[in-house]
């Protein structure tokens, strides 16, 4: 333990700690632009520099370590006076047409504009001038309000480890930017969006689906449907003021009605559905001797990750469609049919926590005659907008149930949206298709939580089944190396590109705050919990669906419409 | 490990080679690198082949000299960029990322190359361990000053007789370099400044020239040893245009990582920029205030950009603005107020008129101007339109009978 002092204040810091967290532990804020929790300080904004007794220049209180006896001024006129230069030399490089910004009255540049009281353009001069790129189908990069603070480019290099990304350039031509500024697309970019919801302000983006959305929305001859994944409903109140972790099931579904859609459908159902198909597959595979371990294919993020970099273990893939699609499939297929409808006038928009699910949805091996499976795709944050634009007060609004057949869900499908929920949903039902028998504690924790990595072994009948659960796409490389190296001691891995799944998805409302991924998380698991059934196989409405339709896991119309191929990506 | 400046061509490279052995084993370290600019190919070489010497000698490699000590050392090529000379950017550099300096603590001796302590010097320091070595503290510490020991060497360049490398005894004044060693200025002009230490040493003019070289007496008065820069500057120097000079420099040097460096000292290059500006009519008012507030502004812009920047280049990068404007003053008043440049060298700020008394009429210098500012008949004495003029000097080349005035 160490004592210092901070604005007049005597402050007990374990050693090794850094002023701002020293500071924080008292309740004294300090601005800062490129500070990111649990990384190694970068120091580059300069937004966060106090003053220290004895020390020449101002300090970067997230960088520099407390001592015995420091003493710190947190806000004196020297400081203020810091601050508040860089943050109009800031401004003063930026485009500032907040009225018409994606990030207007979310953006951490505009917040300390306004706290610093930036009032005149004392540094009008010259501005930097990129082009947007608009390369990739489901993400922006607009370098002009880029400032500069890296923290994307932590994300995509330290978390990630993809590397899409990087500084490029000196001085004034200082700029973040893919390799040779080729544009997204064609760089390691796995369109992940965690840089998105890392960014400050609006240089990095998703690309916007809302008006395609509301054009059908007002095509009178189009039948427009909405799907709800399992994510959105645990985070969407975030953007109204409720509290991280509000399940919002109801509201969304009275919502999304008044917005106009016709019906509105549960992802979730999906969910079960693909659980059933991917349970099967894995049977299927051990039995039949088949590449092992299988990876699970939900996550469009990963499913890109693999075909770019490791060709090699595309057959390990799990060959399923992600549940969305497959709900768009049977949208178009079994439902047209029952409700008498052409499957051209049906028009399918998913409402995502994912941008990745903008370029998935685009893929042509993903639908049928000519007919994407999903139209479009709105991530959490654009159907917010919607809201907002059509005057919607979304605390106040009823709560109403999904539209069926494609509405009902179990417990399992709702935890699809947290990291190792994927995997537990299909040990669940895993366990039912071997030994025909229910898995008393359908809980399990080993695979629950925030580690990289998580694993476990199951007794199935006579069958030990390894599993691993991959938290984050910065952590897959080391269990790929292993398959390739034949010592992957697995059965099935499931692999979510973003930190913690889907709820932490870079489609999901900006906040800066880890805590409240968590609470996400605690929103799904409980939602799971107060389900009756909570697995997939006990789904009634899919049992009617293998029913009258699809016969039986792994049919050949379930192949049809639920399975999908791969392509090698990498250009090797 | 060092890096290196081209005034160290000159070093006996053997003499490097030595204080790096020797560093090393004070320190126990096993490997040491030399970071040296691939645009200097000749030092390269030569230190390649004295490595190889050394090598082939067992004076370096395993078990030197039997002394159980293992050390190897390998040249890094680096790609030019001025920041790769800071420490931790350096180190950046070598481990093949970008040349970007980090925050201290941890400090290089603690956390280093690939994490591990590593002590960087440069090639002077080095240079100077075997001699000190062998003929022991006190013969070292018995040349300088009371906190500066020993010898600097400097590489006297500019508006000087004796251009070069020379190494002198700390303490000695600045007036001794720069007329005795370095001869004077040429051609009878007169000193205006010398700038001390790389491009963001500070400008010290005539009325300090009996400061003493030395590290505390150079920072007192607004400029620093670094690099061992030493540039004098004459009469004909603008010390506007030169602190643009090095402003620019910085600017496209600077890495672009943190905000007070990269985008202070743009906007300190803007400000100066406006000042040498020209007179026009009409949208000039708003303009005049700009400057004005500019310069006011520019102390403060300056001093958060030293107080601020993350490493040694931003921290400096103001050295030259903020001593021009404290030695330089009435220079800045005079392009600023009076809108004149003295030394000539701000083009926009002069005036090209026709002597109508010397003027032939022989229209050369009408045909030639590119922007139809003189207007004349054939024969008669010709004029300058002022609004059209774009101080190119052409007419002033062309003109036979030197009928064009400058001022
Ligand atoms: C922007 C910048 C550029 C530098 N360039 C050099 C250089 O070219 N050569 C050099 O020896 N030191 C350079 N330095 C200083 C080194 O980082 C380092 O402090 C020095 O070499 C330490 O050696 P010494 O203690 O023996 O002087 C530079 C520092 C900064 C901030
Ligand atoms: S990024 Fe922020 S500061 Fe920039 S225009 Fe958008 S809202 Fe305004
Ligand atoms: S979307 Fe993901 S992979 Fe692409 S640049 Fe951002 S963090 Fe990197
Ligand atoms: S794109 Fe955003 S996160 Fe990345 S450096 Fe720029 S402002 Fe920071
Ligand atoms: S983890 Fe979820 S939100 Fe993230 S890329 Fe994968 S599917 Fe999209
Ligand atoms: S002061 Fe300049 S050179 Fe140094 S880290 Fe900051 S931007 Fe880079
Ligand atoms: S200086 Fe150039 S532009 Fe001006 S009058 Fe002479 S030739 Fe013409
Ligand atoms: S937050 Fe400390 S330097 Fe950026």
């Amino acid at each position: 333990m160490v004592e210092l002092t901070i604005n007049n204040l005597k402050v007990k810091a374990e050693e090794g700690m850094t002023i701002l967290e020293a500071a924080k532990s008292v309740g004294i804020s300090v601005p800062t632009l490129c500070y990111m929790k649990n990384l190694f300080p970068t120091g580059a904004c300069r937004m966060c520099v106090v003053e220290v007794t004895g020390q020449r220049n101002l300090l970067p209180s997230c960088a520099f370590p407390v001592t015995e006896g420091m003493v710190v001024e947190t806000n004196s006129p020297r400081v203020r006076r810091a601050r508040k230069t860089i943050v109009e030399l800031l401004v003063e490089n930026h485009p500032q047409d907040c009225l018409i910004c994606v990030r207007n009255k979310n953006c951490e540049l505009q917040d300390l504009a306004e706290r610093y009281a930036v009032r005149e353009h004392r540094f009008a001069g010259e501005k930097r001038k990129h082009v947007v790129d608009i390369s990739s189908p489901a993400m922006e990069r607009d370098p002009a309000k880029c400032i500069l603070c890296g923290r994307c480019v932590r994300v995509c290099n330290e978390i990630q480890k993809i590397g899409a990304i990087d500084f490029s350039g000196r001085g004034f031509a200082s700029i973040v930017t893919t390799p040779y500024n080729k544009g997204l697309n064609v760089s390691d970019c796995i369109l992940c969006g965690q840089c998105i919801i890392a960014c400050p302000t609006a240089a990095l983006r998703e690309r916007s689906s809302t008006k395609i959305v509301s054009t059908a929305l007002g095509n009178k001859n189009k039948f427009v449907v909405a799907q709800i994944a399992p994510a959105v409903r645990a985070t969407l109140g975030e953007e109204f003021r409720m509290p991280a972790g509000t399940d919002v099931t109801g509201k969304l579904v009275s919502g999304l009605r008044r917005l106009g859609f016709k019906k509105v459908f549960d992802t979730n159902f999906a969910a079960d559905l693909t659980i059933i198909e991917e349970a099967n597959e894995l049977v299927q595979r051990v039995v039949n001797n088949q590449p092992l371990p299988m990876f699970t294919s939900c996550c469009p993020g990963w499913v890109k990750f693999a075909e770019m970099n490791y060709p090699e273990i595309i057959p390990n893939l799990s060959s399923c469609k992600s549940p969305h699609e497959m709900e768009g499939a049977i949208l178009k297929s079994y439902f047209a049919k029952k409700m008498g409808l052409d499957p051209r006038d049906i028009f399918v928009v998913s409402i995502m926590p994912c941008t990745v699910k903008k370029f998935e949805s685009e893929r042509p091996e993903l639908g049928h005659d000519a007919l994407h499976d999903v139209d479009s795709v709105l991530t959490t944050r654009e159907l917010v907008r919607f809201f907002n634009m059509a005057g919607i007060d979304f605390s106040d609004l009823p709560d109403e149930e999904f539209d069926n057949p494609l509405g009902e869900s179990t417990g399992a499908a709702a935890i699809f949206g947290t990291s190792g929920g994927v995997m537990e949903a299909a040990i669940r039902t895993a366990y039912y298709t071997i030994t025909g028998q229910n898995l008393d504690n359908v809980e399990i924790d080993e695979i629950r939580g925030m580690e990289g990595v998580k694993s476990a072994t199951l007794t199935m009948g006579e069958l030990e089944v390894k599993v691993a659960v991959v938290n984050g796409i910065g952590n897959v490389r080391p269990l790929i190396d292993e398959i390739n190296a034949g010592t992957s001691p697995y059965h099935f891995i499931e692999v979510m590109a973003c930190p913690g799944g889907c709820i932490n998805g870079g489609g999901q409302p900006i906040h800066q705050n880890l805590d409240n991924v968590m609470k996400r998380v605690r929103a799904l698991y409980e939602i799971d919990k107060k389900s009756v059934t909570r697995r997939s196989h006990d789904n009634e409405a899919i049992k009617t669906l293998y029913k009258e339709f699809l016969k039986e896991p792994g049919s050949h119309t379930a192949h049809t419409l639920l399975h999908t191929h791969y392509h090698d990506r990498s250009g090797k | 490990m060092l890096s290196w400046t081209d005034q160290s061509l000159k070093v006996i490279p053997y003499k490097l080679i030595e204080g790096m052995i020797v560093a090393a084993y004070a320190i126990g370290a096993n490997f040491g690198y030399i970071y040296c600019r691939a645009e200097y190919p000749l030092a390269i070489s030569r230190l390649t082949h004295c490595i190889h010497e050394c090598e082939k000698y067992g004076l370096l490699g395993d078990n030197i000299l039997n002394s159980k000590f293992n050390f190897r050392l390998k040249i890094k090529k680096g790609a030019g960029a001025f920041v790769c000379g800071e420490e931790t950017a350096l180190i950046a550099s070598i481990e093949g990322k970008r040349g970007m300096p980090k925050p201290r603590p941890p400090f290089p001796a603690v956390s280093g190359l690939w994490g591990k302590p590593t002590v960087i010097n440069n090639v002077e320091t080095l240079s100077n361990i075997t001699s000190i070595i062998s003929k022991g503290a006190e013969w070292f510490a018995s040349v300088g000053t009371e906190k500066s020991k020993g010898t600097k060497v400097f590489a006297l360049s500019g508006k000087i007789v004796n251009t070069g490398l020379v190494e002198i005894p700390m303490g000695i004044t600045l007036e001794e370099v720069v007329f005795n060693i370095g001869g004077g200025i040429p051609f009878n002009k007169k000193f205006k400044a010398v700038q001390i230490g790389g491009p963001s040493g500070g400008c010290l003019p005539m009325s300090v020239i009996k400061t003493q070289v030395d590290y505390e007496s150079l920072k007192d008065v607004g400029a620093m040893m670094g690099s061992g820069g030493f540039v004098v500057m004459d009469e004909d120097t603008c010390m506007v245009d030169i602190a643009r000079f090095f402003l620019n420099f910085i600017q496209s040097e600077s890495c672009g990582k943190c905000v007070p460096c990269r985008e202070g000292t743009k906007r300190m290059l803007e400000i100066i920029e406006r000042v040498p500006v020209a007179y026009k009519e009409g949208i000039d008012k708003y303009d005049q205030l700009q400057r004005f507030k500019g310069i006011i502004g520019l102390k403060r812009l300056a001093d958060v950009i030293r107080d601020t920047s993350l490493c040694g280049l931003g921290q400096s990068a103001p050295n030259p603005v903020l001593s021009g404007l404290q030695y330089f003053k009435d220079e800045y008043e005079e392009h600023l107020f009076d809108r004149r440049c003295r030394s000539g060298v701000c083009k926009e700020l002069l005036t090209f008129t026709i002597d109508t008394t010397l003027c032939s009429g022989c229209g050369l210098c009408k045909r030639k101007c590119g922007t139809e500012a003189i207007i004349g008949q054939k024969g008669e004495a010709h004029y300058v339109l002022q609004d059209k003029c774009i101080k190119c000097g052409m007419c002033l080349e062309t003109c036979r009978f030197c009928a064009i005035n400058v001022n």
